[in-house]
């Protein structure tokens, strides 16, 4: 039009593409430092066997992170996850127990789909509030945290609530203790949950529409999305999630306890936090949040294995971790802007 | 409340002088050798497209950056500021181009933020509220001090802002785009009050988009083009016309495209007994096929609920006949899909999302056409982007940048072409210029005059009367919720439509317009 050139941007000259990558490398670094950290406490630290081990452990908190990190890029926040756990677990070992279906292979798999039919469920409570009844997630799921772990403790009387059928244990115990070729059952189950959830979140429309609406929720309803039904389903997808984390923590214990998933939400959080993933929505990292989960359980595994820091003080270093991601977040944001 | 300047005056000495100075941002200089004054008294006003340099400048001057060559000086002597505080106690004040302020506390509270007048341990309410009354009423408004902020109209926020601005004892005020948000009534107040400033022997510095104001109040005027001086000469010796010539380095004598009689009399959307609760009651009009149809009035006159309703976005009821047929939209994406697009007034707010790329917002509201089953085609995707750089003219240094790094000029593009990805046949575009530099106001209104060209129907709504006039075919006039003029052909003239927008003649307005000649 003129060949006068319009000079399009005075202040974001220090903006490279290097500096957005920051935020989605920070945690695999920091997870390479907590590496060298263990072999040098530890030499066993490194073992394909520990690490594997620790990775296992590290499951249910991965797969709950990987739906929460949908809730969050949205602009969501899901504090009921670790009830939600317990309540789902005791749901389903209620109807394993129940002996609807016959035979135990069919039973089993009736209580998968149980388990995640109570998730999706439970999910969109959550979700259903918050967008039709138009209150703060954080208020919200502070309720249905309460009453999933309050109906938890009624159903198991206020004790636990056990598998009865000792076949059926046994039939059940590998989805946690098996092996795949070479690689721990729950490890797989990271591994597609990952691979479903980064397929979701950057490749389909929807995880467009979970982006656009936690980046700025105006501009996407005026770009004639649907919010409520986006945010209402990252809380489903969530639910989802904590189900299948569910179907891998039961065959572990063969029970669900009034205990069962308690402070997995702040676990769950600081997985996704520490992953990359913007309190504030609009950025979603799913390989960075199971980064963060693979982390915390290993700064849990580098305390056992030295003596330097009693095991007692994991919440401590935890809760540390996390207001440290922050504030590299916040500095690598800082630098961008 | 200002220094006033003693027997310096005589001696003409500058108060404040920009000397060579040049900024860079990394390996780019953003500003070159620029060297300017300001006289005690003098209101120099610095014109400019949007990255021009302007506001990095200003930045310059009111110590909110460094300089990386060059010298500020005050009365003559070199200074470093150390801070934009540093310059306040030297008697510089900003007054920003956005509203800064509290909106949850009252007048008062905000204009003494920071600096609150206290009796023993507690503020002294009673004296702040005194005082603020009392320089809100010194720009010719009266504002309850005790009022929240976000109880106020815009304009009247951006008056609280001045007023707090002017608060600190000051020799030379920088005013960054004071009038963006304000109608023809309140600059003209905002201009007096300037004057008054002047008057005091305050030296002005004053940056704005919008030439006819610009000669209105201006001694001097300095031409910024590319991060370069252009030009400073005497506001006598220059026309708005060959202001913008200088703004862009070419004629710019047509700014808006040849009108041609593309509207035709088949109406393509006819509204009845439109009501959107608490901002529009009983709007009815009819919009023909390749008419553009102007939308004037003043801010909070209902223009902009009044299309939200219709499209959707808000609760409203009333009878909407599309092509004869009868429609109603429960959501915007009803009125996307039956061709009937709304192009925010709020760019930033709530047409792009400034966090994320070009693409991404480029085919946000039709991401269905660019998926293959649930999988979103990213080749499909840039190819679209290829095309929108193309056809719209979107200047992005590089095509990874965000939309928030873009000038308000191809921010607007780029939300043309998502909007137009969706082949709408109806296009209500809502201050379609607003923060935009006179070249790429060229382009859109081209771009407008073409969509009628092409048969579809435009609803340009507008706070600028001239524009209005520029480019639409017939113009509906909205006060306090209603539609109640309309004008056509001869009778579109910025008299008219003040008359319908605010219900009564005004020899001000006359005032106001004369300067727009």
């Amino acid at each position: 039009m003129s060949d006068t050139k319009v000079i399009t941007d005075t202040r974001g000259f220090g903006r490279k593409l290097a500096d957005l990558d920051k935020t989605a490398v920070a945690p695999f670094l920091a997870l390479a430092a907590l590496f060298v950290l263990g072999a040098l406490v530890n030499p066993n630290f490194l073992s394909i066997d520990n690490l594997l081990n620790v990775l296992t452990r590290s499951s249910f908190i991965a797969i709950i992170a990987v739906g929460a990190t949908f809730v969050i890029s949205a602009g969501g926040l899901d504090l009921s996850v670790g009830s939600m756990a317990a309540l789902v677990a005791g749901i389903m070992i209620l109807f394993l127990n129940s002996g609807a279906v016959d035979g135990d292979m069919a039973m089993l798999a009736a209580g998968v789909v149980v388990a995640i039919g109570v998730g999706a469920l439970a999910g969109l409570l959550n979700g259903a509030v918050i967008t039709i009844g138009k209150i703060e997630p954080f208020i919200v799921t502070l309720g249905t945290m309460a009453i999933f772990r309050s109906v938890t403790v009624w159903l198991a009387d206020g004790g636990s609530i056990a598998m009865k059928s000792i076949a059926m244990r046994n039939m059940f115990r590998p989805v946690y203790t098996g092996v795949f070729l070479g690689l721990p059952i729950p490890v797989w189950i990271i591994i597609i949950v990952g691979v479903l959830g980064a397929f979701i979140l950057y490749k389909t429309s929807f995880g467009r529409h979970v982006i656009a609406v936690g980046s700025n929720e105006d501009v996407a309803r005026y770009s004639g999305i649907h919010v409520n039904r986006v945010r209402a389903m990252t809380y489903i997808l969530q639910g989802i999630c904590v189900a299948i984390a569910v179907v891998v923590y039961v065959p572990r214990l063969g029970a669900a306890t009034t205990t069962t998933g308690m402070l997995w939400e702040l676990q769950a959080i600081t997985a996704v936090v520490i992953g990359g993933t913007a309190l504030r929505g609009g950025v979603g990292r799913i390989w960075g949040t199971i980064c963060g989960a693979f982390m915390l359980e290993v700064v849990g595994n580098i305390m056992v294995l030295s003596n330097i820091v009693s095991e007692y003080l994991i919440g401590a270093v935890q809760g540390t971790i996390i207001i440290i991601a922050m504030l590299v977040q916040r500095t690598l944001q800082k630098k961008k802007a | 409340m200002s220094v006033a300047p003693t027997g310096e005056t005589s001696t003409l000495l500058p108060v404040l002088e920009a000397r060579g100075i040049a900024k860079a941002f990394g390996p780019v200089e953003v500003l070159t050798d620029i060297t300017l004054s300001v006289m005690p008294g003098e209101v120099h006003a610095i014109i400019g497209e949007n990255g021009a340099g302007k506001s990095t400048l200003m930045k310059l001057l009111s110590g909110h950056l460094a300089p990386t060559r060059g010298t500020v000086a005050i009365d003559g002597e070199p200074v470093i500021f150390n801070g934009p505080v540093d310059a306040e106690h030297r008697g510089l004040v900003l007054v920003h181009q956005e509203i800064l302020l509290a909106p949850d506390l009252t007048v008062a509270q905000n204009i003494f933020m920071g600096r609150e007048l206290k009796r023993g341990l507690m503020v002294n309410d009673r004296e702040m509220n005194r005082q603020s009354a009392e320089a809100v009423r010194s720009l010719g408004a009266e504002i309850e001090p005790t009022t929240q902020i976000a109880r106020l109209s815009i304009a009247r926020r951006q008056l609280v802002q001045i007023a707090r601005a002017l608060q600190v004892p000051h020799r030379v005020v920088i005013f960054d785009e004071p009038t963006a948000s304000l109608t023809p009534f309140e600059t003209e107040a905002l201009l007096n009050v300037i004057r008054d400033l002047r008057d005091k022997g305050v030296a002005v510095l004053y940056i704005s988009h919008r030439l006819p104001e610009v000669a209105a109040i201006a001694d001097r005027i300095t031409v910024l083009r590319d991060g370069k001086l252009i030009a400073t000469r005497h506001a006598a010796e220059l026309q708005p016309v060959d202001m913008a010539r200088l703004m862009v380095g070419r004629d710019m004598s047509k700014l808006y495209p040849e009108r041609e009689e593309t509207a035709t009399r088949q109406n393509v959307l006819e509204v009845k007994n439109f009501e959107v609760p608490g901002y529009a009651s009983d709007a009815s009009f009819v919009l023909r096929k390749g008419e553009i149809l102007g939308f004037a009035g003043l801010i909070g006159a209902g223009r902009t609920e009044l299309f939200e309703g219709l499209v959707g976005l808000r609760t409203a009821h009333g009878e909407v006949k599309l092509n004869g047929k009868p429609v109603k939209f429960h959501s915007v994406r009803d009125s996307m899909s039956a061709g009937i697009v709304y192009l925010s007034e709020d760019r930033k707010g709530k047409g792009l999302l400034l966090a994320q790329d070009l693409r991404t917002n480029l085919t946000l509201a039709t991401l269905g056409k660019f998926t293959n089953g649930p999988l979103i085609e990213r080749k499909r995707e840039d190819k679209s982007l290829d095309k929108a750089i193309a056809d719209f003219d979107i200047r992005a240094r590089r095509r990874d940048l965000l939309a928030g790094q873009l000038s308000g000029g191809n921010q607007q593009k780029l939300l043309l072409a998502k909007m137009m990805l969706l082949e709408p046949s109806i296009v209500i575009i809502d201050e379609p210029t607003r923060g935009i530099d006179i070249g790429t106001k060229e382009q859109i209104y081209r771009f407008i005059a073409d969509l009628a060209k092409a048969g579809k129907s435009v609803v340009v709504i507008s706070s600028e009367m001239q524009e209005l006039i520029g480019i639409c075919h017939r113009i509906l006039v909205m006060r306090s919720s209603r539609i109640v003029g309309e004008v056509t052909g001869d009778a579109m003239t910025e008299d008219e439509i003040v008359v319908y927008a605010t219900g009564v003649k005004i020899n001000e307005a006359e005032l106001y317009s004369a300067g727009n000649a």
